[in-house]
């Protein structure tokens, strides 16, 4: 029996993961856009903690009036207060991004599963439908659902917008699952695996899910920003989410008529846009580069 | 070799050819890489066949015949005389058990998102008779230190090895379900010169405490001839001679072979003048064009029109008795 | 081959062509501070081949780099030591100064030709580039010398070959172009960084061959990096063997297979399977090569070393052992009682 050889690298069991972690510990970029992820998503599910105003309680008699107690942010065309509103369209365009990229998620993962790993006539077959989605402008194609689901009865609410853009966001992530599952399924351990007579089922699972997962991840996080963009660009163009709901979009749209005269209603919803979407951008970034083998 | 020579694996005739394909949507064949073309040996229990050639032999997809990773265009490959390509699927899990292989890369072989002892006991998770639940730990452990590996290891992930114990840890994988064959596919190449030999010491130690049957495949032939019984010499998908160790290596009759053994360095600077060089011209021709013929014609000092017409056949020469296919097969020694 | 000119340098008598001094270097990783070279000195004189041996992670490698002045720096970092060529100290020259010493003093072949190359331009093309662009040659001139020089690489039909892209070429004649390419500005060095490791046996044999001759034909410098015993007994005259960023033997080449004065040297030796006998069980050196950002200390080979006495090697880091036959050295406290064999 020769003896145990000392392994000369660090003591404690460190996952890939692990290290990822340590790395994004140190990346400001990363504290950056976690703590304003973590407080839009604060603000989306309780809004009520960040504002005691009614959003709703709109009162012409406070059409452009100046920042009060109540509200910090002054109030909009319609006397609504901009402060209480901003807080609450948080919650629309979370729920929207948040929905949408979960399907988007799923459909992309299930699909590119299938795709990366079956390969032959079912990757052909997926690959083409996939080039064909994504060759379809997303915004035109938004409008067209849209204003399809809201012609045969169904409100666009946030359930609908969710739906219409998870529906059309997926090509981009399944692509990276399906090029992710190709390069995985390729690896010597997948094989070793086989040869220990594993059923398609493990290797899928044990195998090839957990080492195809953090490039979609980061793509699924980037496509949540874009999708609040998106989102706030259909409410702004009055296709997305409609009036009783509050949402940036169309506050911005409510109030972009009057830029001249109070600029503030206009700017704090797109202000808090801005920020939410470049926040999952860096936040994604910022995994990107520490699940980066080359990186390291 | 044991007087009782008895044969648990034989290959008949195997062969593979990948198409070359041109085109996405409506692919047409162009071609055909003839990686392995008709190859035949046996192994007996306990015994180790080493299987040399250089890139392009065809010695990797051979190993992967072997583990049924790839269907073969003709030819079978008996496991204890049943065709493993006809097999069932309970009858295939089972051979799963008897042959397991050790991979050439210790760094790509390992899952990285997976513990060591989540690796070495997955074998206990398909095969689940083999052995209970609550034994897998102590029997990963067990694994663990009979390879040369710390037990208390078990919850490290690969990287925190070296590639020295990762390749160990591939080893404990592959005899965790008690093989009878393993099949080693360069398995000490991507290492170190100090750790090669532990490695191969620890493979030796398993063959004789466990009874294994190993067919080792390299490029190394001094790596080769160390721990091999019988060596069958590989070029572009063919066995050019096959025979024992001493037959190979003291006494080969293929020209190829002689020229293998010719350009191995020989770490011994006094032996450079008195060596028996033979140097080959260019390179191993592409295995999607072989040369007609005898396939090592192109590059033969041998060679004569009818190594162009015809192709020698694997026999017993009269220069020695063992296979060697060669029109113009004659003893010369190479190696002191 | 009249265009290649060989200019022997005359120096004063004690100077040698190249002379890597006291050399340290360190990379600053994430995890710490790597030492990978820790004080190495050797030296080469003109026409001489000197093989420096060492596994992965010995630092063979960085040497080289840090002498073509090709270390990437950071992460690596040049803590203190000299490269004197022809008695100038590379390291304080301005890096103007230093491009005209690459390539046209010491040139570098390394393992991967492939990745070497550039795919997209024609391997003449590439060839005559260096010599247009750092000697001024005309363009029709250029192309004939990279002809002459593909020829003196024995690339069959150079002529018909200066339009073909590396991809075209097999890996043993992709290797004889990037050797071409290096002979290219005539350098008095030639430092081949694991030339052949990526090269079949028969094809390694040819390209090992090669370069062995044009060390002759031209009257060439080699440093010859590599983990491969069998490949520096057929070319190397002398032989440094390197572990944890340390020289630990130095040695003509037939001294140091005959015998070795370094326990770590003697392992490997031992170690190797050969080609011209069936062995027993492999002799081994037990352990791993220790982690660059904990060197032990006191020898650092102690801790694997069979001859180890407690407390002098654990705790004294060995000098230079002069052993009986001129330049011989090992870093050994028991240099020469492993020599005679007598250490226990």
């Amino acid at each position: 029996m020769s003896s145990p050889e000392e392994s000369t690298t660090l003591a404690k069991p460190r996952s890939l993961a692990a290290d990822a972690w340590y790395d994004l510990r140190r990346s400001p970029i990363f504290w950056i856009a976690s703590i304003i992820v973590v407080a839009l998503v604060g603000i989306a599910a309780f809004p009520g903690l960040f504002t005691s105003a009614d959003p709703k309680a709109c009162s012409l008699d406070f059409r452009f009036a100046g920042p009060g107690p109540e509200a910090p942010f002054g109030y909009d065309v319609q006397g609504c207060n901009v402060y209480a509103r901003t807080m609450y369209g948080a919650r629309s365009s979370i729920e929207v991004g948040l929905f949408a990229t979960l399907m988007a998620g799923t459909i992309a993962f299930a699909l590119g599963m299938a795709a990366g790993f079956y390969g032959r006539w079912i990757d052909t077959l997926l690959s083409r439908s996939l080039d064909v989605i994504a060759s379809i402008p997303l915004l035109l194609a938004a409008i067209v659902l849209l204003k399809r689901l809201s012609a045969t009865g169904g409100s666009t609410g946030v359930w609908s917008v969710a739906f219409t853009l998870g529906v059309l966001g997926w090509p981009v992530a399944a692509r990276v699952v399906r090029s992710s599952v190709i390069s995985a399924k390729q690896q010597d351990y997948v094989q070793a695996a086989r040869m220990l007579g594993a059923g398609n089922g493990r290797i899928m699972l044990r195998h090839i899910l957990p080492n195809a997962m953090a490039p979609a991840i980061v793509v699924l996080t980037i496509m949540l920003g874009t999708v609040i963009a998106t989102e706030a660009t259909l409410s702004f163009l009055g296709i997305g989410l409609q009036p009783p709901a509050i949402s940036w979009g169309g506050s911005i749209n409510d109030n972009s008529a009057y830029v001249r005269t109070a600029a503030g209603p206009l700017l704090w919803p797109a202000g808090f846009l801005a920020v939410t979407v470049l926040a999952f951008i860096m936040l994604g970034d910022a995994i990107r580069d520490a699940f980066d083998p080359r990186m390291r | 070799m044991a007087p009782q020579r008895e044969t648990i694996l034989r290959v008949e005739n195997i062969a593979k050819y990948f198409p070359i394909t041109r085109g996405i949507v409506f692919q047409t064949k162009i071609g055909e890489v003839k990686a392995v073309d008709g190859v035949s040996f046996d192994l007996a229990k306990g015994e180790t066949v080493g299987v040399v050639g250089e890139s392009g032999c065809g010695k990797s997809t051979l190993a992967r015949l072997i583990m049924r990773l790839e269907h073969p265009t003709r030819g079978q490959v008996f496991y204890q005389d049943r065709d493993i390509f006809a097999m069932p699927g309970s009858a295939l899990r089972r051979l799963r058990r008897n042959i397991q292989m050790v991979m050439q890369d210790p760094y790509t072989s390992l899952n990285p998102r997976m513990t060591v002892g989540d690796i070495i006991g997955e074998p206990f998770e398909i095969h689940r008779d083999v052995a209970p639940r609550g034994d897998r730990r102590r029997k990963v452990q067990e694994l663990l230190d009979y390879v040369g590996l710390n037990p208390e290891h078990i919850s490290r992930y690969p990287h925190q090895f070296s590639g020295g114990q990762r390749q160990r840890i591939g080893i404990a994988r592959a005899l965790a379900l008690r093989p009878k064959i393993i099949v080693c596919d360069e398995p000490v190449s991507a290492l170190d010169v100090s750790i090669q030999a532990q490695v191969i010491n620890l493979l030796e130690r398993l063959q004789n405490e466990l009874g294994l049957a190993y067919i080792f495949i390299a490029h190394d032939l001094s790596v080769v001839r160390h721990i091999s019984d019988r060596v069958a010499v590989m070029y572009l998908g063919k066995v050019v001679e096959i025979g024992t160790e001493d037959e190979i290596y003291g006494r080969p009759t293929h020209p190829y072979t002689q020229a293998l053994l010719s350009a191995v360095p020989v770490p011994d600077p006094t032996a450079r003048a008195h060596r028996d060089v033979i140097r080959l011209e260019g390179d191993v021709p592409s295995p999607a064009n072989p040369p007609s013929g005898c396939r090592f014609r192109t590059r033969c000092w041998k060679a004569k029109p009818i190594c162009t017409e015809q192709e020698p056949p694997l026999t017993a020469q009269q220069a020695d008795p063992h296979l060697s296919a060669c029109h113009f097969a004659e003893l010369r020694h190479v190696v002191a | 081959m009249t265009d290649i000119q060989i200019q022997l340098d005359r120096v004063a008598d004690d100077a040698h062509l190249l002379d890597v001094r006291d050399l340290f270097i360190e990379f600053h990783t994430r995890d710490g501070i790597a030492k990978v070279i820790n004080g190495v000195s050797y030296h080469l004189d003109a026409g001489e081949a000197l093989a420096v041996l060492g596994e992965s992670g010995s630092g063979k490698s960085v040497t080289a780099q840090a002498i073509m002045g090709i270390l990437d720096i950071p992460p690596g970092k040049i803590v203190s030591g000299q490269i004197c060529y022809n008695g100038r100290d590379l390291l304080s020259l301005p890096e103007k100064e230093r491009r005209q010493v690459r390539g046209k003093e010491i040139a570098m072949v390394f393992q991967d030709a492939l990745s070497a190359l550039n795919p997209v331009f024609p391997v003449g093309w590439q060839i005559s580039e260096t010599l247009r662009h750092r000697e001024g040659v005309a363009r029709a001139d250029a192309l004939r010398r990279a002809v002459e020089l593909m020829e003196l690489v024995r690339i069959p039909a150079a002529k018909q070959r200066l339009r073909d892209y590396p991809h075209e070429f097999s890996g043993g004649m992709r290797q004889r172009v990037m050797i071409a390419m290096s002979l290219a500005l005539s350098p008095k060095i030639l430092i081949a960084d694991e030339p052949t490791t990526a090269l079949d046996v028969t094809v390694q044999a040819q390209v090992m061959d090669l370069l062995a001759e044009l060390r002759r034909e031209l009257h060439m410098a080699m440093i010859l990096i590599t983990h491969d015993l069998g490949v520096v007994a057929d070319v190397a005259d002398r032989i440094a063997v390197m572990y944890a960023g340390r020289i630990v033997e130095h040695a003509d080449v037939h001294d140091l297979y005959a015998v070795q004065g370094h326990p770590y040297t003697k392992g490997l030796i031992d170690s190797i399977p050969r080609l011209d006998h069936k062995g027993q069980e492999l002799a081994t050196i037990q352990g791993l090569p220790p982690s660059l950002m904990d060197i032990p200390r006191g020898c650092p080979f102690h801790p694997r070393c069979p001859y180890r006495k407690d407390p002098i090697c654990s705790t004294q880091v060995p000098t230079d052992q002069r052993l009986a036959s001129g330049t011989r050295t090992s870093r050994c406290h028991f240099a020469k009682e492993v020599l005679d064999g007598t250490a226990a």
